[in-house]
Formats: C-alpha cells, structure tokens, sequence
C-alpha cells in the first residue's frame, strides 16, 4: 500500500513525485507510455513564461510566476537544459502597442521582474532579422528555454533515486474504492494507494470518471510545431510572440535550448485524444504567421514536425483540489503555462495532500541532485580530450548531425533509455537533419547489447512502434532476374 | 583497418567510399608520397558495401559487378598504391595555417583527438537521403517511415526487413532498387509513388526492378498524409495538380506499415560549411574549378559530395581527377587559374565544373531541369550537338577539348539545351 499514486508521468506527475520524494512517503508514479514524458510534455514549446501573460484572476495566473522562480534552483540541481533567454512580443501597429502596454502593467502587479518596451530602434538593434513592419515590443527578461522532455526525465530520475517507485507501460483501467483507500488496476497489476493525484493529461476527465466524478472535461487542443535547420541558428536569439490572441499566445520563434529555431504552435480543437497529427493546413498557418515576424524563415528550412495535445479543461483554467471522493485529488485541466507552473503546481499539491491529513515529513537523506547528461558537441577541445581520456567511447561519432558520441548514447541507456526516443530525447542522437537515417542502426545494436533485446522487440516509443518486423529467410529460394 | 598514421601527409582525403578510393589513387598516380583515407565508418567503401546488387561499373571496369565488389576492388587498388587508411575515424574540422598548411581534426577510440597535417585535402564525404521533414507530410509520426537506404542497410547489412506491405515515395535509384530486394525478400511491395510527371531514377531500374516485378509505378502522385498510432497503418495518396498539389478529391488510401521514402540525396557539407567554403546552392556541394579545387586553396572535392552521381564509374572518373589535382598541388604544381566560366542555361539546372581552361581537355557534367526529345546542346558559340533525350534522373556528359576553348574570348561560357532543329545535323 502506498502514501500517494500518480497517474501520469508528464512534467506535471514527474514535478509531484519529486517534490513528493523530500518526504517521508511511499509514492508510485504510474505512466501508460514506455518512458515519462512522452505524451503532452514532450510535444511542449519548452518555454518559461514570464508570467505577464496570463491574468492574476486565475490558477494558473497565480501559479505562472512561482513556478518561473523555481526554475533556478531546479536547473542547478537537476541539470537539464535550462536558459533565460527573454522573450519579446512583438507589435504591429498602435492597437497591439496598447495591449502591450496592457501586459506591462498586467505583469508588474504580478511581480514579474524586469518587463520594458523596446522602440523599433532598439529592436532591430537586438534582433536584426525581425521584420521591419514591427513598430514595438515588449521584453521579458526572465523568460526562458528548456527542453521539456529532459525535464522530465531528471525529475523522474530524481524521484527514484530518493525512493518514488515508477512503474512504466502501467496505464490504469479502473479504480476501486475500498475501505482502506483505492485499488489502481493496471493490465499488469493491482496497486493500493491512500491517495490518488490525477494527472492524467488529455485523460484526466477519464480517470476521474473511475471514480465516478464528472464535474470537468477535458477538450484536446491541437499544436503543431515544426522545427527548422540547425543552420539558422542565432537567427533571432529570444523568444519571439506576436501580441496574443483570445485563446493562445499565438504561433510563435522559439529559439530552443540546444539553439535549435522551432516555430509553432498552433491551436486547434480536436475530439480525438490520440490525434497528433500534422497538417497541411497547420504547417501554412504556421509559417505564414512566422513570416509576418521573421520574413526568412521559409518551408524549405524545416526538418521535422510534430504535433501534440494541450489537455485544456472546460474551465479553461487549472484544477487542482479535492473532490467528492476523499483522497482523490484532480491535478488537471494543466494547459498552458503548465510547464512553468509545474514546480509550483508541485509545491501546491503538497499543501493540499498536508491538508488532507497526509503527515509530510521532511527527509533528512534526500539527495536533489542528477547530474546532467555529457554534451560532446558543446565542448571545447581540451574537455572534449579529457572526456576522451576517461572514456574512449566519446571519441566514436554515432550522430554525426548532432555529433552525438556513442558514450553518450550509453549515458541516455544508463539513465533510463528504452527505446529509440528515449536515446533520441536524451542524448540528441537522431534528432538532427538526417532524422536518424545514418545512426538508428547504431543505436539500434547499444539497446540490442545493453537492455539484451532481439533487434525487433526494439521499439521507437515502445508499444507497437516496432522497427523491423525480422530475419531475411535466407532459407527461401530466390529467383534472380538479372542472371 | 588501421594504417600507420605519422608525420606529414601530401593528401588528406575526407571519406573512403568510391569518390575518397579514386581521389586517394589519383592523387599517388601523380606523384604524392603520402595519401591518408580517412573514414567514419568500421570499413571503408562507404555506400557501395550496403549495395549488393548488380549494375556497377559497367563503364569503368567493362564488367558488371556489385555494390561490395567494386568496392573490393577500388581497395586492392588503394593497398597496392601504398595508400595509408584510417578507418572508425571522424574527421571534425579542419585548420589552415596561414602557409597554407592544412591540420585535419580527427577523433577515433584509440588514439582520441589528435591532428593530422597535410598539403591538400580531398573532400569526399558523399552524400545522405532527404527525410520525410524535408518535404513535409502531414499525418502522425509513427515508426515504419525511413529512407530507402536505411532499410537497405537494415536488409541487405544486418538481415532485418522493414516491415511486410511496402509502400515507397520517390523514385529515386535506391528506392527503385530497394522495391525488388524487398520482393525478392517476401514483402508485399504495394507501389511506387512518384510526385513528378517522370521516374527519379535510371530507366534501367524502373524496367528491372519495378516492370519485371509488376511493381506499379504511380507518377504525379504523392503521399498526401500517414495514419497509424504507434506503427504506420495506411498512406492517403493522391494525385497532384501542376503546382504539386494533391487533389484530395481523388485520393484513395493504401494500408500498408512500411512506408520507404527515395525522394532525393543531399551532398553533405557540413565539414565544408564549417570551413567556410564557397557552396552552390543548385547542387548544394562546393563551387569548383576544373581541377576540382573549392574555393579554398589546397582543399579539392569529388563525387556525391560534390553532387549527385547516378553511376558510381561516373564517380570515379571524377575523383581521379580531383586527386590528381590535390596530389599536383601537394608537390607544389600550381595550374593556371581558370579563365572561362561556365553558367547553365536553358533547360539545365547545373553544370560542373564550375570554370574552364583552354590549357586541358575537359568533362563537363551536367543535369537538364525537363525532359526533352530530341534535343541538342549548344556550348556557347563554339559547339552544338545532337542528343536522344535528356531527363533529369540521367547526368549528362559533354567533353570539350582544349583547342575549342581557345577559340573562346568571352568571359563565360553559357551552355543550353535546346529542341532538336529539323534537318540540322551534327556539327
């Protein structure tokens, strides 16, 4: 019997389990993918908002700023990938300075720190390739990039490392609720919990529908992003906005952590929780958005795309609390900025598992640090030589797009790497603009070696994602045209 | 393999597939004592090693032999010409000393990071597949989407199929290629589909390896979106208006859970961008002169990397050259700068290379944007020729020898491809 079971491993679940392992508690972490933080979470701008952009009035308002702070101490302890890049909005003519203006003063009474408006001059100074129509913009120093992905993956690693225990491919089918607390069913097993926190992304209405609650539900947004070549790197060096519209911030430059230009997302309301698809018609909103901003950033540039869902609540606000059913705890409803809130979402969590009766008591043994991931390719020579020296596998160039080193790739296996894009995610390898066509055979054969997997029970994301089907039958006789 | 590596090179050469091989002989031919291959892989040969087919050197070697065995042989050659070859080796960068000396960064397992000083380098890093995010289908991403030469790699290296139903986008050679492997291997392979009114590849390879295994061959059609969750279940193809467009109108769906995509290959340049070198942005490899020198002095490139080749013989011939060029300059010979220039004009999309001198005989290789029979070539006001046909999946060859350079006055040397004249003859 646990303390605590989390459904979800997305940043969201990752951030309680974390904050959950400072204490005396026994916590489960349940996530129906392969790895945590496949599904919403790795499909994420991975930005750090500011905070300016959403109102006091609301949760996620209240939480936005909180979370953005934390974000610092976070990164030194957990060594993801984590820059205060700033972010500007951008305006185009009078009434856009006005809302800019709006958020200025909207941000300050929030606390958001070192908010100032740009005339064009300086923002052609600071950004020279933004276009020219843009009379005005907003900078917000304390935004920032992270890669989404690698956050929740330190944070997982983090937790189990201080005793959370994670239990992947567990999606949870039914709940019982018994005298003595619930009764998770997974297709593999049977877990006790006397509390439940679901946070269970674009499913969470489900799953608070197993315990016969319906006071939300969840509506799917579609974004669509589309990452561009490495070579237009440093083609604008903030996070670009334009001035935001009812229902998103719009589609937006993101300059990502690894330097990488995304631009995206959109946001498009979709019934189907499964549907991550692209879309002709999502890539022409994209980029004739972006253009409007940044008029070189053309098609031609982009090496992949990828789409995922925001897990939008009716209430179009967070929910976070307590429900009918006592233990049961909805963290829901987690749209955007959810990602920046997540560590204050954490935090909030707690507060109400205290409230709840749960005793927290603090561990003198937790441990907050994972060191992070070696980066060959960011290094300079006579580091790049000394890793050599410890480990010769860093001399051998598996991606050569990312130039990503095999004992990197051992690195991402090492610390928790099952499949494909969990190498991918972790090390780079595979994510460049050859998409993985020269080294997937490579890191094929290290997870074949090292988890000691036949080549086709490997998988790119693990369920039915197979990647060859078998052996050639050398046994069959062949008819050879050519002889 | 593992060469000794010591002291000072005449040749580098970046890359020991056939265009690194003919790059490192060429250069011994001309004299340089000391030619390095450098390359990423376990063993050198590059693609050829994935290409066990048959079909290569034809033009070279007058005999038809595969993928692996023309490679076999190229490495005799590279043995017996005292070539040094450092294989499971990747070549980061390169510094230029300002006496013009080159140092080669190179990292392998057993020696680390370590520098190689040479007189002149031969690029010759080939060339890798565009993927799927290069042209933008919409859909899911499940797995069961790679390039053709990934599964070649997959089937033909390590003895793993793909998947069972077959669906291939593009008809670039390997795709073509890859379509009869993978029939003659027991998979299902539902069709080809082509976005342009005509075959990528060799007409050779859409007879034999799509015609005489009834393997349709649907032209103006694209992939218009993938389905499937986890693994890909089906493909929504439809054909395109002239703008490239699908008409969705018309678009049916195939079920199939490997879709294989030969939809073009790009010279990969990223050593030369890193450099700084002077690229084309038609053939997206450096801009060169007829000794096969890129903007930078001393640093040369040959075959894919330099574009695109539909037969690696066609390859070879060039690398012999560019290392003929690169061991010279090792020893000090400095040719005359090239004074004619050389542009495309009607109907080509390129020629190369990208400057001419009237002091040698020259092969100019060059791609034609559209179809066109009969057809002929016209080389400014100095020649006109005959042609079948020309298609854009076959290069086109053209010698030019030194005496009718001379004749030449102007500053550039347009050349054309033009319809057929009636009743005109060859000139």
């Amino acid at each position: 019997m646990y303390d605590v079971a989390i459904i979800g491993g997305g940043v969201v679940g990752c951030s309680i389990a974390r904050e959950l392992s400072r204490y005396s508690v026994g916590t489960v972490l349940l996530e129906k993918c392969s790895e945590v933080g496949f599904g919403t979470s790795k499909t994420n701008s991975g930005i750090i908002h500011a905070g300016h952009h959403s109102s006091p009035g609301t949760l996620k308002g209240q939480l936005v700023v909180r979370g953005n702070e934390l974000f610092d101490t976070l990164h030194r302890d957990l060594n993801f990938g984590f820059k205060r890049i700033g972010e500007l909005v951008v305006a185009q003519n009078e009434e856009d300075v006005a809302v800019l203006r709006k958020l200025k003063t909207q941000g300050e009474e929030k606390g958001v720190i070192g908010l100032e408006i740009w005339d064009q001059k300086r923002l052609q100074r600071e950004e020279p390739n933004l276009s020219h129509t843009i009379i005005s913009a907003l900078y917000a120093p304390s935004a920032g990039v992270i890669n989404p992905y690698e956050f929740a993956f330190a944070l997982i690693e983090n937790a189990v490392d201080n005793g959370v225990e994670l239990k992947v491919e567990s999606p949870v089918e039914n709940i019982d609720i018994e005298k003595s607390g619930f009764v998770l069913n997974t297709p593999h097993e049977k877990i006790g919990a006397h509390f439940v926190l679901n946070c269970a992304g674009v499913f969470a209405d489900k799953v608070t529908q197993m315990v016969g609650q319906d006071e939300f539900t969840i509506h799917p947004r579609k974004g669509e992003e589309y990452m561009l070549d490495k070579r237009l790197q440093g083609l604008v060096r903030r996070l670009i906005f334009p001035v935001p519209q009812k229902t998103t911030k719009g589609i937006l430059i993101i300059p990502t952590f690894d330097g990488t230009i995304m631009v995206g997302p959109t946001a498009q309301d979709t019934d189907d929780r499964h549907d991550v698809s692209t879309s002709l018609d999502g890539s022409r909103r994209v980029f004739d958005s972006v253009r409007k901003i940044c008029p070189s950033i053309t098609t031609r540039d982009t090496i992949t795309e990828f789409a995922g869902l925001r897990a939008v609540s009716n209430t179009n606000d967070f929910i976070i609390g307590t429900t009918k059913v006592k233990g049961f705890i909805n963290v829901a409803g987690i749209q955007s900025p959810g990602l920046t809130a997540s560590p204050a979402i954490a935090e909030y969590v707690c507060d109400i598992l205290r409230a709840e009766g749960l005793s927290l008591e603090y561990r003198h043994d937790f441990m907050p640090y994972v060191p992070g991931p070696p980066r060959f390719a960011t290094l300079n020579a006579e580091e790049q030589g000394q890793l050599i020296k410890k480990n010769p596998l860093f001399a051998k160039m598996v991606c050569r797009c990312e130039l990503v080193t095999e004992a990197e790739v051992h690195n991402a296996i090492d610390h928790g790497a099952r499949t494909l894009d969990g190498i991918k995610f972790r090390s780079r390898a595979g994510m460049g603009r050859c998409q993985g066509s020269f080294c997937t055979v490579r890191c094929m054969d290290i997870l074949a070696e090292r988890l000691g997997l036949p080549f086709h029970q490997i998988t790119k994301r693990g369920g039915n994602s197979w990647i060859v089907s078998e052996m050639v039958n050398t046994q069959h006789p062949k008819v050879d045209k050519e002889s | 393999m593992l060469g000794r590596m010591e002291g000072k090179y005449d040749v580098v050469v970046v890359g020991g597939g056939p265009a690194g091989m003919g790059a490192a002989i060429g250069a011994r031919d001309s004299g340089a004592e000391r030619v390095l291959i450098l390359d990423r892989s376990l063993e050198a040969g590059g693609i050829l090693m994935q290409c066990i087919h048959s079909g290569f050197g034809l033009h070279y070697f007058k005999e038809e032999l595969s993928g692996p065995e023309y490679a076999e042989r190229f490495l005799e050659k590279v043995i017996d010409h005292d070539v040094d070859v450092f294989t499971d080796s990747y070549v980061s960068g390169i510094a230029i000393d300002s006496d013009g000396t080159k140092g080669v960064h190179v990292m392998n397992k057993e020696k680390g990071l370590f520098t190689v000083e040479t007189r002149s380098v031969a690029l010759a890093m080939g060339c890798r597949e565009r993927t799927r995010g290069a042209i933008r289908i919409p859909g899911t991403r499940p797995s069961g989407i790679l390039t053709a030469g990934l599964a070649q790699k997959l089937v033909n290296m390590r003895g793993y199929l793909p998947g069972k139903r077959i669906a291939i986008l593009g008809s670039g050679d390997i795709g073509l290629i890859m379509a009869r492997r993978l029939v003659l291997e027991g998979c299902e392979v539902v069709g080809v589909f082509e976005i342009m009114p005509y075959s990528n590849g060799l007409t050779r390879n859409v007879v034999q390896c799509l015609d005489d295994f009834g393997i349709p061959l649907h032209l103006s059609t694209s992939v218009a979106f993938i389905h499937g969750r986890d693994r890909l279940e089906k493909i929504t193809v439809a054909p395109v208006d002239q703008d490239f467009r699908p008409d969705m109108s018309r678009a049916s769906d195939i079920e199939c859970d490997t879709l294989l995509l030969s939809i073009g290959l790009i010279p990969e340049n990223e050593l030369s961008q890193r450099l700084g070198i002077r690229l084309s942005v038609v053939t997206g490899g450096p801009w060169v002169s007829s000794t096969m020198e890129t903007s930078m002095p001393g640093l040369f490139a040959c075959g894919n990397v330099l574009h695109v080749h539909d037969l690696v013989d066609f390859v070879t011939r060039e690398s012999l050259l560019a290392g003929q060029f690169a061991g010279e300059w090792a020893q000090g010979v400095r040719r005359p700068k090239d004074n004619i220039g050389l542009s495309p004009g009607d109907n080509l999309r390129y020629c190369l290379p990208h400057s001419l001198s009237p002091e040698r005989e020259h092969t100019i290789y060059m791609r034609c944007k559209e179809a066109m029979k009969p057809c002929r070539i016209r080389v400014g006001n100095l020649m006109e020729k005959k042609l079948r046909f020309v298609v854009p999946a076959e290069m086109i060859m053209l010698k030019i020898k030194p005496d009718l350079l001379e004749k030449f006055h102007g500053e550039t040397l347009r050349i054309d491809i033009l319809p057929a004249e009636e009743g005109k003859d060859d000139i």
